[in-house]
C-alpha cells in the first residue's frame, strides 16, 4: 500500500492543523512528547533556581514565600505533567500498539481527548500563578492547603482535569491490549513493556478517581467550608492524608512500572540475548501494582495512625521489594553470558538498574517504622525519592527515547554525543543527591528555604551536581534536535531487535504495518 | 468511534453502520466498546467509593449526629426516587431490547421516558434541596439550622450534598447523553446490527440507579 520510506505517519497530512486534530495514535504520542519535554524544561528551570537558592546558608535569590513556590511547582510540574504522562502517554502511546501488532489504540478520539485534557488541566494548574501561585507542595495537605490564601485552588483544579487525562490513557491501554492485539500474539507473547504498560493502565484505572474526588472534594472544602477536612467543623485533616496516598502510592507505580518494562527491552536487545525469566518479570509487575494498593500508610508513620497499622503497612512495604527484587536478578541475569553493546540506551538501562537499587533499598529503610521516624521529611526522602523518579523513571525515559528515536523519526541519533549525556546526567545525578542522604540523617528538615551553615557544604556539593545535571539534559536536547535535523537515515531494525515494531518501516506508516503481522514467536528469541 | 469509513459491516440496521478501520468488524468494535464502558465504570464505581469511605468513617466517630441529620430528611420522598430510577432502569434496558429487535419505535419511546423519569427524580431533588436550603441545613461553615443537638451536624449535610449532588449531577449528565442518543435513534441509526450507544448510556444508567439504592437507606434511612 505505502512505499516504505517515502509515505509515513509524519507526511501521512500536513499542517498544524493535522497535528492538532489528529487520531493516530503515533502522533498523539508525538504531541506528548513535544509537551512532556516542554514541561520538563520548566519544571527543570524551577529546580535549578531551588538549587541556586539552598547554594548557600541565608537568603539567596528568593523569598522564603517565594522558594515555597519554586518548591510547589517544580514538584507538581514534574509529577503531574512529567513522570506519570511522560512513558505512558509518550512511548506507550507510540509503541503499544505498534508492538502488540495493532492499526491503532481501541479509542483514538478518547486518546487526543487525553492530550487536550492534560494541556487544559495544565493551563488551570498555570492559571495559578496569576492568583499568587501555590504554597501547600504537590500534596496539598490539608490543613494548610485549606488555610493558605494563594492560587492553590488553581493548581488543585488543574491537577483534577490532568486526572481525566491519565484515566483515559489508561482505559484505552486496557481495552487495546485486550482487543487489538494481533493473530497470534497470546498475553505470553507480548513484549514486557506491554505487560507493564498493561498493569499500569490498571493502576490509573483504579487509584485516579480516587485522587479526583479527593482533590473535588478540597476544591469544595476551600469554596465553601464544607469541613469533611477541618477538625474546627468536625472534620478530620487526616483523612486528607489517606485519600491522597491512597492514590499517590500506587501513582508512584505509574511511574515506574512502565521504566521497568522500557528497561526490559533494553536490557534484552542490547545484550542480544532473551530475557532471563520472562514469565516472572511479567508476573512481578503485575503483583507490584496489586501490592502497590495496600502500603499507603507508610506514608504516614507519624501522622497519628494507630500503631497495628503502621506495622502492617511497614510490613506490606517490604513486601513490594521481594517483586522488584525479581525483576533486577532477572536482568542482571539476561546481561551475564550476553553480547552486550554498551550504545547509549543500554547505558541508560544500567544506570537505571544502578540508581534504582540504591532508591529501592532506601524505601526499605524508610519503611522501617523505627529509621522512619528520624528520616521522615527530611532530605534522607527527597534523596530517595529522586534516586526512584530520577534515578529510574528519568533514565528510562531517557534510554527508551534514544532507542526507539530512529523507529519514530527515520533517524540515528549521534551514539557518541548520547554517551557523553549519559556521563554528565549520570555523574550530576549523584553528586546531587548522594550528599541529600547525609543531609537527612543529619537531620535537615525538606521544605525549607535556609538552613545552619553546619549544613552548607553538602548543599554546595549538592547545588554543583544539580548543574551537571542540567548540562546533560541541555547537551540531550541538542543531541535530539540535531539528529531530527542532520541525523542519518535509520534502516528499519538498526539495533536488530525482535519486538514487532521494529518490522515495520522506519518511520512506520499511517496504519503501522503494510500488511497485518501475525506472530508465531515470542518477542525476545535471539539465542 | 469510526474514522475511516472504509468497511461496511454485514448488520441488519435500517443505515448500515460504519466500524473504525483499526477493527476488523462491527462485532469487535463493539465488544471493545463495551469493555471500555465496564472499565469507565470501575472509575466511576472507585470516586464514589471515596465519598462512601468518608461516609462510613464519619458516621462511626458520630453515630448521633448522622441519626440526627437524616431525621431531617424525607423519606418518602426519597422512596418515590428510588422508584423512580427503578423504573427508569426498566425503560432504558428495554430501549436496548427493543433495538435488538429492531423495532425502532419503541426504542424512541423507552429512551424518552427515561428521560422523562430522570426529570422527574430532579424534579424531586430539587424540592428537597430547596427546602434544606431555607432550613439553613446546609454543609460545614454554611449550616445555619439553630435548634440542632448534635454538635457540627453541618458535616452531616455536607455528605449529604457532597453524596446526591454528585449523584445528581451523574443523573443530569446521564439525560444530556441519552437526549442525544434518542436524536439518532429517531434518525433511525440504531438496530440489531449497531445499538452500541444505547447499551453504553444503558449501563451507564444503572450504575446511576444502583449508586442511589446505596445512597437511599445510608442517608434517609440511618439508624
Ligand atoms: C522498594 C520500593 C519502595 C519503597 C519500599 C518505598 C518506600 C517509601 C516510604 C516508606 C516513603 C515515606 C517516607 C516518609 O515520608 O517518611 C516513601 C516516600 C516516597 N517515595 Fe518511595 N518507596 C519505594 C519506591 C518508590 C518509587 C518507585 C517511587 C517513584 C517512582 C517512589 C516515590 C516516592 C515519593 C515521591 C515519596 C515522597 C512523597 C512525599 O512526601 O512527597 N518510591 N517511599
Ligand atoms: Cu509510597
Amino acid at each position: 500500500m505505502h512505499g516504505a520510506h517515502s509515505h509515513n505517519y509524519l507526511n501521512h497530512e500536513k499542517g498544524l492543523w493535522s497535528w492538532l486534530t489528529t487520531l493516530d495514535h503515533k502522533r498523539i504520542g508525538v504531541l506528548y512528547m513535544i509537551s512532556v519535554f516542554i514541561f520538563f524544561f520548566i519544571g527543570g528551570v524551577f529546580a535549578m533556581l531551588i538549587r541556586w537558592e539552598l547554594f548557600s546558608s541565608g537568603q539567596n535569590i528568593v523569598s522564603p514565600a517565594g522558594y515555597n513556590q519554586l518548591m510547589t511547582f517544580h514538584g507538581a510540574i514534574m509529577v503531574f505533567m512529567v513522570i506519570i504522562p511522560g512513558i505512558p502517554a509518550f512511548l506507550g502511546n507510540f509503541f503499544l500498539p505498534l508492538q502488540i501488532g495493532a492499526k491503532d489504540v481501541a479509542f483514538p478520539r478518547l486518546n487526543l481527548l487525553s492530550w487536550y485534557c492534560l494541556m487544559v488541566g495544565a493551563a488551570i494548574a498555570f492559571m495559578s500563578l496569576f492568583f499568587s501561585g501555590a504554597d501547600t507542595g504537590w500534596t496539598f495537605y490539608t490543613p494548610y492547603s485549606i488555610q493558605t490564601d494563594t492560587g492553590t485552588i488553581w493548581l488543585v483544579t488543574g491537577a483534577f482535569v490532568m486526572g481525566f487525562s491519565s484515566i483515559l490513557t489508561g482505559l484505552n491501554f486496557v481495552v487495546t491490549t485486550h482487543k487489538l492485539r494481533a493473530p497470534g500474539m497470546t498475553f505470553w507473547k507480548m513484549p514486557l513493556f506491554v505487560w507493564s504498560l498493561y498493569s499500569t493502565a490498571i493502576l490509573q484505572i483504579l487509584a485516579t478517581p480516587v485522587l479526583g474526588i479527593t482533590l473535588l472534594l478540597l476544591v469544595a472544602e476551600r469554596v465553601l467550608g464544607i469541613g469533611i477536612f477541618d477538625p474546627a467543623l468536625g472534620g478530620d485533616p487526616v483523612l486528607f492524608q489517606h485519600f491522597f496516598w491512597f492514590y499517590s502510592h500506587p501513582a508512584v507505580y505509574i511511574m515506574i512500572l512502565p521504566a521497568m518494562g522500557i528497561i526490559s527491552e533494553l536490557i534484552t536487545t542490547y545484550s542480544r540475548k532473551t530475557i532471563f525469566g520472562y514469565k516472572a518479570i511479567a508476573l512481578s509487575t503485575v503483583g507490584i501494582a496489586a501490592v502497590s494498593f495496600f502500603v499507603w500508610g507508610h506514608h504516614m508513620f507519624v501522622s497519628g495512625q494507630s500503631e497495628i497499622a503502621g506495622i502492617i503497612f511497614s510490613f506490606i512495604t517490604m513486601l513490594v521489594g521481594v517483586p522488584t527484587a525479581i525483576k533486577t536478578f532477572n536482568w542482571v541475569a539476561t546481561l551475564y553470558g550476553g553480547s552486550v553493546r554498551f550504545d547509549a540506551p543500554l547505558l541508560y538501562a544500567l544506570g537505571f538498574i544502578f540508581l534504582f537499587t540504591i532508591g529501592g533499598v532506601t524505601g526499605i529503610i524508610l519503611a522501617t517504622i523505627a529509621t522512619n521516624v528520624h528520616f521522615h521529611d527530611t532530605y534522607f526522602v527527597v534523596a530517595h525519592f529522586h534516586y526512584v523518579m530520577v534515578g529510574g523513571t528519568l533514565m528510562a525515559i531517557m534510554g527508551g527515547v534514544y532507542h526507539w528515536f530512529p523507529k519514530m523519526f527515520g533517524r540515528i541519533v549521534d551514539d557518541g554525543m548520547a554517551r557523553i549525556t549519559f556521563v554528565l546526567i549520570f555523574v550530576g545525578f549523584n553528586v546531587t543527591f548522594f550528599p541529600q542522604f547525609v543531609l537527612g540523617a543529619m537531620g535537615l528538615p525538606r521544605r525549607y528555604a535556609d538552613y545552619p551553615v553546619a549544613y552548607e557544604a553538602l548543599n554546595k556539593i549538592s547545588s554543583i551536581g544539580s548543574w551537571t545535571i542540567g548540562l546533560g539534559f541541555l547537551l540531550a536536547l541538542y543531541v535530539i534536535i540535531h539528529a531530527l535535523k542532520r541525523g542519518e537515515k535509520a534502516g528499519d531494525n538498526p539495533w536488530g531487535a525482535r519486538t514487532l515494531e521494529w518490522q515495520t518501516s522506519s518511520p512506520p506508516p499511517h496504519e503501522n504495518f503494510d500488511k497485518p503481522p501475525v506472530v508465531t514467536a515470542g518477542p525476545y528469541e535471539y539465542r | 468511534m469510526s474514522i475511516a469509513k472504509t468497511t461496511t459491516t454485514a448488520g441488519s440496521g435500517p443505515k448500515p453502520h460504519h466500524h473504525a478501520h483499526h477493527f476488523e468488524s462491527a462485532e469487535h468494535e463493539f465488544s471493545a466498546a463495551k469493555l471500555g464502558l465496564w472499565v469507565f465504570l470501575s472509575t466511576e464505581i472507585l470516586m464514589f467509593g471515596g465519598l462512601f469511605v468518608g461516609f462510613f468513617i464519619f458516621h462511626g466517630i458520630y453515630p448521633e449526629m448522622f441519626k440526627e441529620g437524616s431525621t431531617f430528611l424525607d423519606w418518602r420522598l426519597g422512596a418515590v426516587n428510588t422508584v423512580v430510577l427503578l423504573l427508569s432502569s426498566f425503560t432504558i434496558a428495554t430501549s436496548v431490547y427493543y433495538a435488538q429487535k429492531n423495532n425502532q419505535k419503541a426504542v424512541v419511546l423507552n429512551l424518552a421516558a427515561t428521560i422523562a423519569l430522570g426529570a422527574v427524580f430532579m424534579m424531586i431533588k430539587y424540592i428537597e434541596y430547596a427546602s434544606k436550603i431555607e432550613a439553613g441545613l446546609l454543609p460545614g461553615q454554611l449550616f445555619s439550622y439553630e435548634a440542632a443537638e448534635a454538635a457540627n451536624l453541618g458535616l452531616y449535610f455536607s455528605f449529604y450534598f457532597c453524596m446526591t449532588g454528585l449523584h445528581g449531577l451523574h443523573v443530569l449528565i446521564g439525560m444530556g447523553v441519552m437526549a442525544w442518543v434518542l436524536k439518532r435513534a429517531i434518525n433511525g441509526e440504531f438496530g440489531p446490527g449497531y445499538y452500541t450507544p444505547i447499551e453504553g448510556i444503558a449501563l451507564f444508567w444503572h450504575l446511576v440507579d444502583l449508586i442511589w439504592i446505596y445512597l437511599f437507606p445510608l442517608l434517609y434511612l440511618v439508624e
